[in-house]
């Protein structure tokens, strides 16, 4: 059957499944969204094309389907690059479909013109220009195919206008067939022989685990086989929730700001079994520190990431769920209850924590209480600083797909947008975006698009008026000089100052008048005893919800290591 | 050290820009690249130098293989290869040292392939040492140009094959 390219873009979203995708329209990519507001797919009208590519991220994140996200060409497309890269670090998959000037006026700096597929190159997974209508159906099976398989990630289509209303024959390929793209999915069998043989031996065993247990949904796998053998389990930032955070095994996040015993197994295994994570810097500390007194067993999906930081001894290319499934055929309990032991000690005698005994609302209380409240049972995203840490930290993540934040590129802004993709994807579940003052503004606008798509999302402020991590470096680093990290700031300010006073502003903007002026709900708290009722009533309510919490103003995130440091030389406050 | 990676991509436009951002994006240094169609015309084969220890060229290779586009990726390095890079050197050279030239391009066994009053065009293949060497050579008469195309390579005879088997051993 002939239709115009623009069509078959739909057809092809149908044919996959979407049932919701995130976008803003223009002149290229009109033709699209003409024959979309056809159809049963929801479109959820973004602000900003980045809040948009966020929230199919968030979604995406959510549900572990491909987040679908559509903007015109030009300015359009170069606003989700950002989006773009932020789910390229953290492996999400995305298919994202740009307009594009027509194919005969590429490269003449036509109106709303820009070379997407040039910009995005170092950031997709992959990419493609339509140039002949015929190609729609392949490419759109081959984005899905390679987006949600393998390693995730981001794969962006380019459409140009003529080829959007060219017509075509739809014929929607059954199967792909990429010869340049084949993951590997099962681990080879000696590999896995040798690392069982390993974790036999050991007598200092850790498991070390990231987000890609998350993405091969290998959490039941990876809970059974530590508790089979008893090895206890660390997770990274993007690991949150791949492990119960309440199990007895669980020793915490590791790395900068990992806890105690986290940081001190990472450095003291003998054996070190690192699945679907990569050895970030921001987890490892100083290299000549980490794990250097291990063996090292590496499960990942991407041969790419293996070997990339740190030598391995026992490499495993393949799905971690797959090759966990092969490794509990012949996992049995080890001999290893004095290592558990000192660990449990250490975890026993260095929980997380901070002064509770001074009247100031702190912003860790404000997290233990939304965990408290929740019972836990919530889907958290965050923005990115001390807020995304404080919500690692006081927030214990017992399923996977229940925390949702920029962890490798670390982007502001991700949370709120990300909070409503998940909202979308699950309307019934409680969702909260713990925000700092500073990122919330990124993508406040993103307002107008939960409150006008009835999206019960709760955004919890912890407003300490400044920029808090760049802050708290300045503090640790940088002899206390905090520049252009205060968000009071005015040209009357002392040049150092580092002390604000009653003169200051209390807050800017004021986050209550703002969510009203959307037509969200905003509450103000400024004492601990308030805290509950807030949350409650935000938790309660089926609207869109700003709870501005002013807490502490120099607070600052412990445990901590140093850049540069051992993570087992840990600054606890 | 230089390594010699033989890579298999789609013939695609937009192909070589995904190779080479890269290779540079990850900060990868690149002594040469050459690229050309196969047997197939659908697949295009870029025979590049890398240099790096083997570290480096393991992430080379890994990162490469991660790209869509490429098929396949064989290390050259260490095996017995046919090396071979063409060049074309535009020499400064009035008539009374034309026979200079002559003999030395004799001696490698290079070719005039232009000659004008004030220059003469030296065509030279072979392995990157013998067109260095030649290069060197004719320096004193004075360079004005040169084009290199950068080393290309093939295995000779079934020496890949007995590579891949001793290779796959060793995986399993």
């Amino acid at each position: 059957m002939k239709m115009p390219g623009a069509k078959m873009v739909v057809e092809a979203l149908k044919k996959e499944g979407v049932e919701a995708a995130f976008g803003y329209p223009g002149g290229t990519i009109m033709p699209f969204f003409d024959f979309l507001h056809r159809e049963d797919i929801r479109m959820i009208l973004a602000r900003h094309e980045q809040g948009a590519v966020h929230a199919a991220d968030g979604y995406a994140r959510a549900s572990g389907k491909v987040g679908v996200c559509v903007a015109t060409s030009g300015p359009g497309a170069t606003n989700l690059v950002t989006g773009i890269a932020t789910a390229n670090m953290d492996s999400i998959p995305l298919v994202l479909i740009t307009g594009q000037v027509p194919v005969e006026m590429i490269g003449n700096d036509a109106f709303q013109e820009a070379d997407i597929i040039g910009i995005s190159r170092p950031i997709t997974k992959h990419s493609y220009l339509v140039r002949n209508v015929e190609d729609i159906p392949r490419i759109m099976k081959e984005a899905f195919h390679i987006a949600r398989t393998g390693r995730p990630g981001p794969v962006l289509i380019d459409l140009p206008k003529d080829v959007s209303v060219a017509m075509g024959d739809f014929n929607y390929p059954e199967r792909v067939n990429i010869r340049g793209y084949n993951p590997i999915l099962n681990g080879n069998s000696q590999a896995i022989k040798k690392a069982m043989d390993l974790i036999r031996s050991a007598k200092r065993p850790v498991i070390y685990a990231g987000g890609g247990v998350i993405t091969s949904e290998a959490s039941e796998e990876l809970a059974a086989f530590a508790r089979k053998t008893g090895i206890p389990v660390t997770l990274t930032l993007m690991g949150l929730g791949a492990f119960p955070g309440t199990d007895s095994l669980f020793l915490g996040m590791l790395g900068m700001h990992g806890t105690v015993p986290a940081n001190q197994a990472a450095c003291e295994c003998d054996l070190l079994i690192a699945i679907g994570a990569r050895f970030d810097d921001r987890v490892t500390g100083r290299l000549s520190k980490f794990a250097t007194k291990a063996k090292i067993v590496h499960m990942d999906i991407d041969p790419g990431s293996i070997g990339k930081n740190v030598p391995v001894d026992v490499p495993i290319v393949g799905d971690a769920r797959e090759i966990l499934r092969e490794m509990l055929n012949s996992a049995e309990p080890l001999a290893i209850d004095s290592w558990r032991e000192e660990l449990m000690a250490v975890k026993r005698e260095n929980p997380l924590t901070y002064r509770r005994d001074c009247p100031v609302l702190k912003p860790q209380y404000v997290v233990e209480k939304i965990y408290e409240l929740t019972g836990g049972d919530a889907i958290i995203t965050t923005e990115v600083g001390q807020n995304q840490m404080w919500a690692a930290h006081y927030f214990r993540y017992d399923r996977p797909r229940t925390f949702l934040s920029s962890g490798g590129l670390g982007t502001m802004g991700y949370g709120f947008p990300a909070a409503i993709g998940a909202q979308v994807a699950f309307p019934d579940r409680v969702v909260f975006d713990i925000a700092g003052d500073g990122s919330i503004q990124m993508k406040i606008q993103e307002l107008a698009t939960a409150v006008l798509n009835e999206l019960p999302v709760n955004i919890a402020i912890l407003n300490n008026g400044y920029l808090g991590m760049v802050r708290q470096w300045q503090e640790l680093f940088f002899d206390k000089a905090y520049a252009f990290s205060c968000l009071l700031q005015r040209p009357s300010c002392p040049r150092h100052c580092n002390n604000p006073d009653e003169e200051c502003p209390p807050y800017v903007p004021d986050f209550v008048k703002l969510a009203e002026a959307y037509g969200a709900v905003g509450i103000r708290v400024e004492h601990p005893e308030d805290v509950e009722g807030a949350i409650r009533e935000a938790i309660g309510s089926p609207r869109t919800v700003i709870l501005e919490f002013l807490v502490a103003r120099e607070e600052n995130v412990f445990p901590m290591v140093s850049p540069g440091a051992g993570i087992n030389e840990i600054m606890l406050g | 050290m230089d390594y010699t990676l033989s890579v298999l991509v789609e013939n695609h436009p937009g192909v070589l820009a995904r190779i080479s951002g890269l290779l540079s994006g990850r900060g990868f240094n690149i002594r040469s690249i050459a690229a050309g169609e196969t047997e197939d015309s659908t697949i295009t084969r870029i025979i590049m130098v890398v240099a790096g220890d083997d570290r480096v060229i393991d992430q080379v290779k890994k990162q490469l293989d991660r790209l869509v586009d490429v098929i396949r990726i064989t290390d050259l390095t260490g095996i017995p290869a046919v090396d071979r890079e063409l060049a074309l050197v535009k020499v400064s050279s009035t008539v009374s040292r034309r026979t200079e030239v002559f003999q030395i391009v004799d001696v490698f066994r290079a070719r005039i392939v232009d000659i004008a009053h004030k220059s003469l065009t030296v065509e030279v293949t072979g392995e990157t040492e013998k067109v260095e060497a030649l290069i060197e050579m004719l320096k004193p008469f004075g360079i004005n140009e040169i084009v290199r195309t950068g080393k290309i390579s093939i295995a000779r005879g079934e020496a890949l094959k007995q590579k891949e088997g001793e290779d796959r051993t060793h995986d399993d």
